[in-house]
């Protein structure tokens, strides 16, 4: 599996109590080291909008995915610098599972490229800075889906 | 007015004699209570319920709120009904106890007439009733029970613990509780509670690999029916409480868990599967609409005393949904009768736990002095007379919470302030002394620094919108379910159906608007960021009691609401 990811959510990687993914991936060998990695694509993962960053991916249409992908994301974030999100798909031949955050700097999170015969699942944490959709796109027999869930990002207290 | 139990027998039997008139001419015609606690033995599985009983060990004054607005779809349902809209809809009579109990109206003379209301001696009294005619009867605690008085504040709520524990609580959730920390919970429930009660929660897992935190159910037995019990604890303790106090531990509302836990439960011979639910009733709602295979979701955190449970239809059947109140005001019974290894009928009673109608079980008053007398002299210190009527429950804001504002402001030399809106906090009737438990009842809380910030007019308007989304987004997954910070100084206009960032309106400090870009010194208490807890600040019961000493006697005013925008005609205010 490669594995692209921007800055954004690598720092919230670093700084989050999350370190745990990637070191599971690096113990058994799934991630690569930088010369394998995919191609880097930097006109999408710098795009401030969702459809700049769809358009540099080649995603402009996708299909309505509710039905087939199934994401989860908690509905208020419990700390907006790493909230877990899983994305699955029951699809043939999940190829590539993208995630977006909408209202992020940079609204391209991360890129995940699934080699043939791998379960379309993957879990990740992005952050995010305010309340916003988590979008996510699957590519599936060389056909794109799309789903997207609101997360919120709140001040918190107040409560009870 | 104190009466005692034969005195108030005597009230109503005069009252359904004739009618018992007031001053104002209105009747208490009791309406039967005298029969209210004969409740009829049904089916072979029964459920007693308490939540948010907020650690009120005392029977106490609670008033219901006067305001409890619905948007969207929850406009005008339960539990966004108040006052006579409430009774009407459940078919309660006006004017009876019930009424008194489930509704505001005329409150002080109803409080005078039928006294106090809960105090665990006397619902001892009355589980013991209700499980005389259901031997083997459950009794569920929803949680919110550890917390709100400043005797389980200090006690790291061991109080609430052996009250719960003599009283046969058999499984529980939890929210507040975890205002006590991580390890306190952990150590409770492999101490104290181990093997007597058990703690399930399904929705909290640890951050690091999600790991299960307690037991995401049980299975128990009763006239040979397995009858499995999921806990839900509060999905947002948190965010909508201090993150430090549980930093290994993740909550959420975890739907697609609860689906699978529900299935298991099933699988494992569960005949009759029910949640017990720390979510809210708006929440509890949308949750039972969603999943299937639950017969009940008995509900609380919201502090809905709803007569009749809410049927709601999903694509496994039907769910029931109920939300039993606060202060330990009402017991909830609901009782299935189980056949061919399914729910085939039920009923259910929310039964108001009237002080003056059960007499006090002796061992859990006994239990109770003896966890009061170390307090005794600090709690029961007088620090003025209210000539008013001081309660908390409401929307935007109550008598008690605008004395709160009204402290800061002097205290701090602000011209802002701003106090959470919790929904627990008892009543206090026009003449009360106000002693150093009093305020505690408003206040008793882990993290009581009060504060003072310099804060911009956009950074206002940021909070307020903030919360106000977490009460009128109509979405409730999306929901809090506190009530809207009270704020004091601050004039503004709330439309609860407008978008997020456009509710608030019209922001004006001594009727000039609210520049964005000045600065304003705001006052307030119980912060949720590290940063504030290690900065300390005092707490906000010693500022309150020092306005007290100092004000002897509190004239009661208007509490300072907003003016509301878009909800005219709302059955949700009075």
């Amino acid at each position: 599996m490669n594995m692209e990811t921007n800055l954004e959510r690598r720092k919230a990687l670093k700084t989050g109590a999350s370190f745990g993914l990637l070191a599971v991936l690096g113990a058994f060998g799934l991630l690569k080291s930088g010369a394998a990695m995919a191609e880097w694509n930097k006109a999408a993962f710098s795009s401030k909008t969702m459809e700049d960053a769809l358009s540099a991916m080649g995603m402009s249409s996708p299909e309505d995915g509710a039905a087939s992908i199934q994401l989860t994301v908690p509905e208020i974030a419990e700390n907006g610098a790493v909230v877990p999100v899983t994305v699955a798909s029951t699809l043939p031949n999940v190829e590539q599972i993208s995630i977006f955050v909408d209202k992020n700097p940079n609204v391209m999170a991360a890129n995940f490229v699934l080699p043939a015969g791998t379960e379309g699942m993957v879990t990740t944490r992005v952050k995010m800075g305010k309340t916003a959709n988590i979008v996510a796109v699957v590519k599936a027999d060389g056909k794109y889906y799309r789903t997207a869930k609101e997360v919120k990002v709140t001040a918190g207290g107040c409560g009870g | 007015m104190d009466m005692n139990r034969r005195e108030f027998l005597q009230l109503l039997a005069i009252a359904s004699a004739g009618g018992f008139l007031l001053k104002n001419g209105e009747s208490y015609a009791a309406g039967g209570a005298t029969h209210l606690y004969d409740l009829p033995k049904f089916g072979n599985v029964s459920l007693l319920h308490i939540t948010d009983t907020h650690a009120q060990l005392n029977p106490i004054f609670f008033r219901e709120p006067e305001i409890n607005l619905g948007v969207g779809a929850m406009s005008g349902k339960p539990p966004h009904l108040v006052g006579n809209a409430l009774l009407k809809h459940f078919g309660v009579k006006p004017g009876t106890a019930e009424a008194y109990a489930y509704s505001s109206l005329n409150y002080v003379e109803a409080a005078q007439t039928f006294g106090k209301v809960g105090g665990f001696a006397h619902l001892a009294t009355l589980v013991k009733q209700i499980r005389a005619s259901r031997p083997g009867a459950l009794l569920l605690d929803g949680g919110d029970t550890w917390q709100g008085t400043g005797q389980a504040m200090w006690a790291n709520g061991q109080d609430m613990i052996d009250a719960c524990l003599e009283l046969g609580v058999d499984v529980m959730t939890m929210h507040w509780e975890c205002t006590y920390g991580a390890e306190r919970i952990k150590q409770a429930e492999e101490g104290a509670l181990q093997g007597k009660m058990d703690v399930v929660a399904q929705n909290v897992k640890t951050t690091d690999f999600g790991d299960p935190v307690f037991k995401p159910y049980v299975i128990k037995e009763m006239n040979g029916v397995l009858v499995a019990i999921i806990g839900q604890a509060f999905p947002y303790s948190t965010i909508a409480n201090p993150r430090y106090f549980v930093p290994e531990w993740s909550y959420g509302i975890q739907e697609e868990n609860l689906q699978l836990v529900i299935d298991e439960a099933r699988k494992k011979g569960a005949q009759v599967v029910v949640l017990l639910s720390h979510n809210g009733m708006d929440v509890d709602l949308k949750v039972a609409s969603r999943v299937n295979g639950l017969d009940a979701i008995l509900g609380g955190h919201t502090h809905d005393g709803i007569p009749a449970p809410i049927a709601v239809k999903n694509s496994g059947g039907t769910t029931l949904v109920t939300n039993a109140g606060s202060n330990g005001k009402f017991l909830g019974v609901l009782d299935f009768e189980v056949k061919a290894g399914k729910v085939a009928d039920f009923r259910y009673k929310l039964l108001p736990v009237f002080s003056n109608l059960l007499a006090a079980d002796k061992s859990m008053s006994a239990l109770m002095q003896k966890h009061r007398a170390p307090y005794e002299s600090k709690l029961s210190e007088k620090l003025a007379t209210t000539d008013g009527l001081l309660y908390r429950r409401g929307n935007f804001n109550g008598s008690f919470d605008q004395l709160i504002l009204d402290a800061l402001m002097k205290e701090k030399d602000a011209p802002i302030a701003f106090s959470p809106g919790f929904r627990w906090g008892t009543s206090l009737l026009p003449g009360s002394a106000i002693t150093m438990e009093d305020v505690l009842n408003q206040t008793a809380i882990t993290y009581p620094y009060t504060t003072l910030t310099e804060m911009s007019g956009a950074q206002i308007k940021t909070i307020l919108e903030d919360v106000c989304d977490n009460l009128f987004n109509p979405d409730p997954y999306y929901q809090q379910g506190g009530d809207m910070v009270r704020v004091g100084g601050l004039e503004y206009t709330c439309e609860p159906n407008a978008k997020m960032g456009g509710r608030i309106q019209d922001m004006r400090l001594d009727g000039k608007l609210l520049d964005a870009g000045k600065t304003y010194k705001v006052a307030g208490w119980a912060p949720v960021s590290e940063a504030a807890r290690d900065k300390g600040g005092e707490p906000i019961w010693d500022l309150v009691a020092r306005h007290l000493r100092a004000e002897k006697v509190v004239k009661v005013t208007t509490p300072n609401v907003p003016k509301l925008k878009g909800v005219a005609g709302n059955p949700g205010m009075v």
